[in-house]
């Protein structure tokens, strides 16, 4: 961790296991004193509110596993039994289903802001790695998780994403049928899915603790994207931002619980509220919102494999932000040519989700949707290894303040009170 | 809030005080949910109360039932067997309790205030030391000393109105809440 | 880039020229299903509840007409007299459960037929589910010319549209098919289904059920009132959700105040 330790045992226990398990120690650096930076926005809220969401999404989920039985015959009259029979069942399973949505709200949030503050750049290239590492982790659960209630949209989903490899050539489909452990989709993969869908979330959080571990590293980046250069720039992260984190992460909270108690279907398809049915492929199969974009991608390429080669490069495209990026500046409020293609980049996400969303043939104004979905996904890999390297180099960054106490008192502010 | 209080001297801050137990309230709250969905559901909860044929059962026979997921015995006595449980000094008696649930609380341990009817014995089959079904004595096999049934676990011995004799268990095997809906079928639970 | 892109999409769009359009077309007829009624219901918004007195006459429905061919697996008679369902009395409930047969377990000599081969029933207890009115699937389709009726106990959720749509189809029978659409032999026309064929028969008649409270039995309140039932037997736990929620709600904003009082007292010479 950054600095040296403040901590000071008091009590003799104190003493005691701090020479035999820092762990006090470890809390009081990490969580108290730590020294962060005074000019964090609410964007910068999202990386606790992340915490909740995978904590929420743990607790509820486990519940959820004491009632759920993975078998095809059994799985969805479970579901049922969970929403009808279970003591707040009702409750728990809506927490986690809309929870899911909400922890991917929350950190298509926290990438953007990533992004657009330059916080992948050095010296936090391992830290944005790590969670781009943790979003694939959670695209994965997500889609296991999705999978469990065995409806028409769980069992066509699994069928759609599986069949996915079974465009590698040569072993392709060898690689498809040891997924389902059998012809189809079926009890074996349901019962694979739900031991996956269960270990992935302690993965996470595994490493969302190495994401946390490289951020005490560094430190916090920060809007203006420059350094800390002395205590006036930063303040202890307890109470000034345990207190901030907590009011958004309330206002966060309505929002969640808006969705749970008042519209708890709305990121549902009514189709899973029918038992899977191998015989009767449903009119649109669509994935949860959270992947369209990439569904996207994948509808607009005629190709099998051309097709899945660039969904996964879209992801994996991500990993290398850190060294595409070749302009000193890190925060886009500098980069006046950069924040331009930034919010290009971000309707052009959004763009890729709602074609997603519609008919594969669906046309708007004329223009064929898969056109669009095709221009936007040349606009996301151009982002990237077009867009960012030559920017980087031809961009006239703006001038960057002296200091973030500067930056936030002025130039002859007193030295504020701590 | 730590840094305020930690503060000697200053005063805790109310504001800081409200928002702490507040939130302390709201999560205390929401614990509740996820305690209850472990109690048994609406479902098992209708499931409690199961009726049992009696036209079947011979004298001095005993069938097994199941009622809350635990054996119950049913067994037609002999008037031997009667016999034999009213002759019992219920002081003398480890258990001097009648442990019925149709009956009050406090009633001695009377072979009259362990069954409705005499000839019927209805009990929740689970030994009271450490819950494993004891095995029905007759006399053609008997089990334990006193003609009711032995717990082969740990050596508890009941006799023929399924009252403690000899053993480690400390009470009588209970009686289950029921009724006769007519004379030969009853309502348990 | 971002007006290039939309700028090459228009040009691109407009040379592609026809709109294509993912409905069915017979004989020139576009068959995509109408949008359903705009019909009210006491359930919605946010404070919205069961009307009890619609619950207990769309059970009588169901029970009458719908459970003739559909199954309602996932309700049990010992809903009927749950809070925030049809709250029949606990006696009420068990008569109507004790009304109804359902297979027996096999008795002593392990038999689950008498000597003519008939299943041995019995009475229904609250501990039942709602038994289907055909063994299985096959039986089912052999039953309705091939089709299956499906399961209702979610209908209302499991359909794009919920209650609006039910609602629609149950009285959308009477509507006249347009010139030029053939109706397909054994099926029926309406327009609120997809593809405007569908294999129910009309199954509500103006005074098809007797309501005990006098109310009268049209189409549309027999439809209302079985669709209320339905869309309960959907999310039976709806009413507890809404009050959870309200309470749930004023928690949070009156703590998210008192946060954003500490949030700013704290951060005040901050920045």
């Amino acid at each position: 961790m950054s600095g040296p330790s403040t901590y000071n045992p008091k009590s003799g226990f104190e003493r005691w296991l701090d020479a035999r398990l820092p762990l006090p120690r470890l809390m009081h650096d990490t969580m108290q004193t730590f020294p962060t930076p005074r000019n964090l926005n609410i964007w910068y809220t999202f990386g606790g509110i992340l915490t909740f969401c995978l904590g929420v999404q743990i607790i509820t989920g486990v519940v959820l596993a004491m009632h759920y039985v993975a078998n095809a015959g059994l799985a969805f009259d479970s579901v049922e039994a969970i929403m009808r029979d279970v003591n707040y069942g009702w409750l728990i399973r809506y927490m986690h289903a809309n929870g899911a949505s909400m922890f991917f709200l929350a950190v298509y949030i926290h990438m953007f802001r990533g992004l657009y503050y330059g916080s992948y750049k050095a010296p936090r290239e391992l830290i944005w790695i790590i969670g781009v590492l943790i979003y694939l982790l959670m695209m994965a659960t997500a889609f296991f998780g999705y999978v469990l209630p065995w409806g028409q949209m769980s069992f066509w989903g699994a069928t759609v994403i599986t069949n996915l490899f079974s465009a590698i050539p040569v072993i392709g489909n060898h690689i498809a049928t040891w997924l389902w452990g059998d012809f189809a989709v079926g009890d074996a993969t349901l019962n694979r899915f739900f031991s996956l869908h269960y270990l992935l979330p302690f993965i996470i959080a595994a490493v969302v603790g190495l994401h946390i571990w490289a951020l005490h590293v560094p430190g916090n980046n920060n809007p203006l994207g420059i350094d800390v250069k002395s205590p006036q720039d930063t303040v202890p992260f307890h109470p000034y931002y345990t207190v901030k984190d907590a009011f958004y992460l309330v206002l966060f909270v309505i929002l969640f619980a808006g969705f749970v108690f008042y519209s708890p279907d709305f990121f549902g398809n009514p189709d899973n509220y029918q038992p899977a049915n191998p015989l009767v492929t449903p009119p649109d199969i669509v994935p949860e919102w959270y992947l369209l974009p990439f569904y996207a991608m994948l509808r607009s390429i005629p190709n099998k494999l051309l097709g899945v080669i660039v969904m996964g490069g879209a992801i994996v495209t991500l990993v290398f932000i850190p060294w595409l990026d070749t302009s000193r500046v890190r925060s886009c409020r500098f980069r006046p040519l950069m924040k331009q293609f930034f919010w290009a980049f971000a309707v052009c996400c959004v763009l890729l989700g709602y074609c997603g969303a519609q008919a594969v043939d669906a046309a708007r104004f004329g223009i064929p949707l898969v056109w669009v979905a095709r221009i936007a996904s040349l606009y996301y890999f151009a982002f990237f290894w077009l867009i960012m390297p030559i920017i980087g180099l031809i961009e006239t960054p703006k001038k960057l303040p002296a200091s973030i106490a500067q930056s936030v008192f002025g130039d002859n502010a007193a030295t504020p009170a701590e | 809030m730590a840094a305020t209080t930690s503060d000697a001297g200053t005063r805790r801050d109310f504001i800081y005080v409200a928002s702490a137990s507040m939130g302390a309230v709201g999560a205390a709250a929401l614990a509740w949910p996820f305690i209850d969905q472990m109690n048994p559901t609406t479902a098992a909860l209708a499931l409690a109360s199961t009726e049992v044929d009696l036209s079947a059962i011979q004298p001095g026979q005993q069938i097994v039932y199941k009622w809350r997921g635990h054996p119950l015995f049913v067994r037609r006595r002999t008037p031997a067997e009667i016999a034999a449980a009213k002759a019992v000094d219920v002081a003398s008696l480890p258990d001097n309790n009648a442990r019925n649930a149709n009956v009050a609380d406090n009633l001695p341990a009377t072979d009259a205030n362990r069954a409705i009817k005499p000839e019927w014995l209805v009990l929740i089959g689970v030994c009271t030391h450490l819950g494993c079904t004891p095995t029905v004595s007759t006399p053609a096999i008997p089990e334990g000393e006193y003609g009711g049934w032995l717990c082969h676990c740990h050596g508890s011995m009941y006799d023929t109105a399924g009252r403690i004799r000899k053993g480690p268990a400390p009470e009588n095997l209970p009686v289950p809440p029921y009724a006769f809906l007519s004379d030969t079928r009853i309502k348990v639970g | 880039m971002n007006l290039k892109t939309l700028s090459l999409g228009l040009i691109l769009g407009s040379t592609a020229g026809l709109l294509v359009s993912s409905a069915a077309f017979a004989e020139g007829i576009d068959t995509k299903r109408l949008h359903p009624k705009d019909e009210k219901f006491s359930f919605e918004g946010p404070f919205g509840t069961y009307d009890r007195g619609s619950l207990q006459r769309g059970f009588q429905v169901y029970k009458e007409v719908c459970a003739a061919c559909h199954a309602a697996n996932h309700l049990s008679f010992h809903n009927l007299d749950e809070k925030g369902g049809p709250e029949f009395t606990e006696a009420q409930a068990k008569a109507l459960a004790a009304a109804v047969k359902v297979p027996a377990e096999p008795n002593d000599k392990g038999e689950t037929t008498d000597e003519k081969g008939t299943p041995l029933m019995r009475s229904a207890t609250l501990a039942d589910h709602f038994p289907p009115p055909y063994p299985n699937e096959n039986a089912a389709r052999a039953n309705n010319g091939g089709a299956l009726p499906p399961d209702l106990s979610m209908i209302v959720k499991a359909r794009e549209g919920g209650a609006q749509y039910v609602y629609s189809i149950l009285t959308g029978f009477h509507e006249k098919a347009p010139a030029g659409f053939k109706v397909t032999a054994n099926k029926y026309f309406n327009p609120y289904f997809e593809g405007w064929n569908i294999s129910m028969p009309p199954p509500l008649a103006a005074n098809g059920v007797t309501y005990s409270d006098g109310t009268k039995a049209t189409i549309e309140q027999e439809a209302h009132d079985v669709v209320t039932f339905l869309a309960w037997a959907s999310e039976p736990k709806m009413e507890e959700r809404k009050r959870f929620g309200f309470g749930t709600m004023a928690f949070l904003i009156v703590l998210a105040g008192l946060l954003f009082a500490a949030y700013r007292k704290l951060w005040k010479d901050q920045h």
